[in-house]
């Protein structure tokens, strides 16, 4: 059973989201966390997904409780965690691999409130964030789903985690949205 | 039956840890969001080589040395100078206006880590004339951060984006008339700390010292549980005078707070908040 989605994506982002996010119904029971790697905040991700997407889509502010059915954007400049309790947590840590947010952080902190019950997903991006929070996850007994690097704008990220998670599924954007649309189903 | 499930056992061991620091030397994280305490914990126990937070744990418990190592972990010291250049202007063109009217002032910057904040504020208080009739009490638990918060130094690098702020917050002229450069290194004026008092202070543990007029603390809070945070929140509220301000980091939020009732909303994008209880 799958509890929550966590996405990490870098370069292209906002591409590989568009095949994605806005294929969700309103009602879709689980609150997905995004990490997006942006320079500089605004973001304008919340903004621009709101109009697009059926599904809530929120920044969040510190402490906030999760809910089903909404996708959180990580405030740029700001890591986002998972608290046990399945509320937020922010931070103004130092970047990890020059990031902040940091896909990894997110990962970690989601695999340890989740554990077998958390869905990871990593898409395109040019660098190796996400392959260490992939693996926390799969430790943990959850799901990897990777967008398949022969496809993605940039592939080095989703290669980085194939390349340390043994359990990781490699899929298409498409395939990736169907299959969250399949957890709503069962 | 007990039903609750078993907790693992690093989350025992962080407990024990966390435990074993505040009995021990009185710095208590034991509220302190779990899991960007536990992200800090993993780190130092990694880059401090323990196999295990138990090890670390008996370290921390025979070794007088350890406890400086493990808070350089445990407390956040990132910040700059006018952080997030729009709640300064805020600060300037709204706040500003309504501490004139008031014969002395007093702020107090509380988690003030290396002092970015504290000779921003003063940098601001001197443009507008201020810094005369105002004391600024800058505190923080960490002992080394609040050396490097009074000595006034910081990096040369680290300058450049300092200067970009402050521009963007409004700044009156330039940063540069307000350090010298030395050895790679940018010294801020003496002038700007004379009306700061820095002081060890916690706001885990420790109670009001103060009346003031504003307090700053931001990306402080984020870092606490729910019921700390609603602790700290209170020493703000008892420290503030009547109409007194709060201001807060940007994805800090009054909302979830016990004390959310006794605050309004006065610059809502800044998160600065006004005292608005009798």
């Amino acid at each position: 059973m799958t509890a929550a989605v966590v996405i990490g994506a870098s370069a292209g982002a906002v591409q590989a989201l568009s095949d994605i996010l806005p294929r969700l119904p309103a009602e879709f029971p689980l609150p997905i966390l995004v990490v997006v790697h942006v320079p500089s905040a605004p973001s304008g991700l919340t903004q621009l997904f709101s109009a697009k997407c059926a599904v809530a889509v929120v920044e969040p502010d510190d402490k906030e409780q999760i809910r089903p059915g909404t996708v959180y954007f990580a405030p740029p400049g700001y890591h986002l965690l998972v608290e046990p309790d399945a509320s937020i947590s922010l931070s103004s840590d130092e970047p990890v691999l020059f990031s902040r947010p940091s896909i990894d952080v997110l990962f970690e902190s989601a695999a340890d409130a989740f554990g077998a019950e958390l869905l990871g997903i990593v898409l395109t991006g040019a660098n190796e964030d996400g392959s260490r929070g992939a693996l926390a996850i799969e430790a943990a007994g959850g799901q990897i789903l990777v967008e398949d690097p022969a496809t993605a704008y940039a592939a080095a990220m989703p290669t980085a985690a194939l390349a340390r998670c043994a359990t990781a599924r490699t899929l298409s954007l498409d395939a990736i949205a169907d299959h969250l649309l399949g957890l709503v189903e069962r | 039956m007990n039903t609750e499930p078993t907790p693992a056992v690093e989350d025992i061991e962080i407990q024990l840890l966390l435990e074993a620091l505040a009995l021990r030397y009185h710095y208590d994280f034991r509220h302190y969001a779990r899991a960007s305490i536990k992200r800090r914990l993993r780190q130092a126990r990694e880059q401090l080589e323990f196999s295990t937070f138990s090890a670390m744990q008996d370290a921390l418990l025979h070794n007088e040395g350890m406890v400086g190592r493990l808070l350089d972990y445990l407390t956040v010291q990132v910040s700059e100078m006018f952080r997030d250049p729009s709640y300064f202007k805020a600060l300037r063109e709204k706040v500003i206006p309504h501490l004139r009217t008031y014969p002395s002032l007093k702020i107090w910057i509380a988690g003030c880590s290396h002092g970015e904040e504290v000779y921003s504020f003063a940098i601001m208080l001197l443009e507008e004339g201020l810094l005369d009739r105002t004391m600024i009490y800058a505190t923080d638990i960490n002992p080394a951060a609040l050396d490097v918060a009074k000595s006034g130094v910081y990096p040369l690098d680290r300058i450049a984006s300092f200067t970009r702020n402050h521009q963007q917050a409004g700044g009156r002229t330039s940063l540069a008339d307000y350090y010298a450069t030395a050895y790679g290194r940018a010294v801020f004026d003496k002038k700007l700390r004379e009306k700061v008092v820095f002081s060890d202070h916690s706001l885990v543990s420790d109670e009001v010292f103060t009346e003031c007029q504003l307090v700053s603390c931001r990306n402080v809070m984020i870092y606490f549980d729910r019921p700390l945070q609603d602790r700290a929140v209170g020493l703000f509220r008892e420290s503030l005078t009547r109409r007194g301000f709060l201001g807060l980091g940007s994805k800090e939020t009054l909302r979830f707070s016990d004390h959310a009732d006794a605050f309004t909303e006065f610059v809502r994008e800044e998160k600065i908040y006004q005292r608005s209880d009798a």
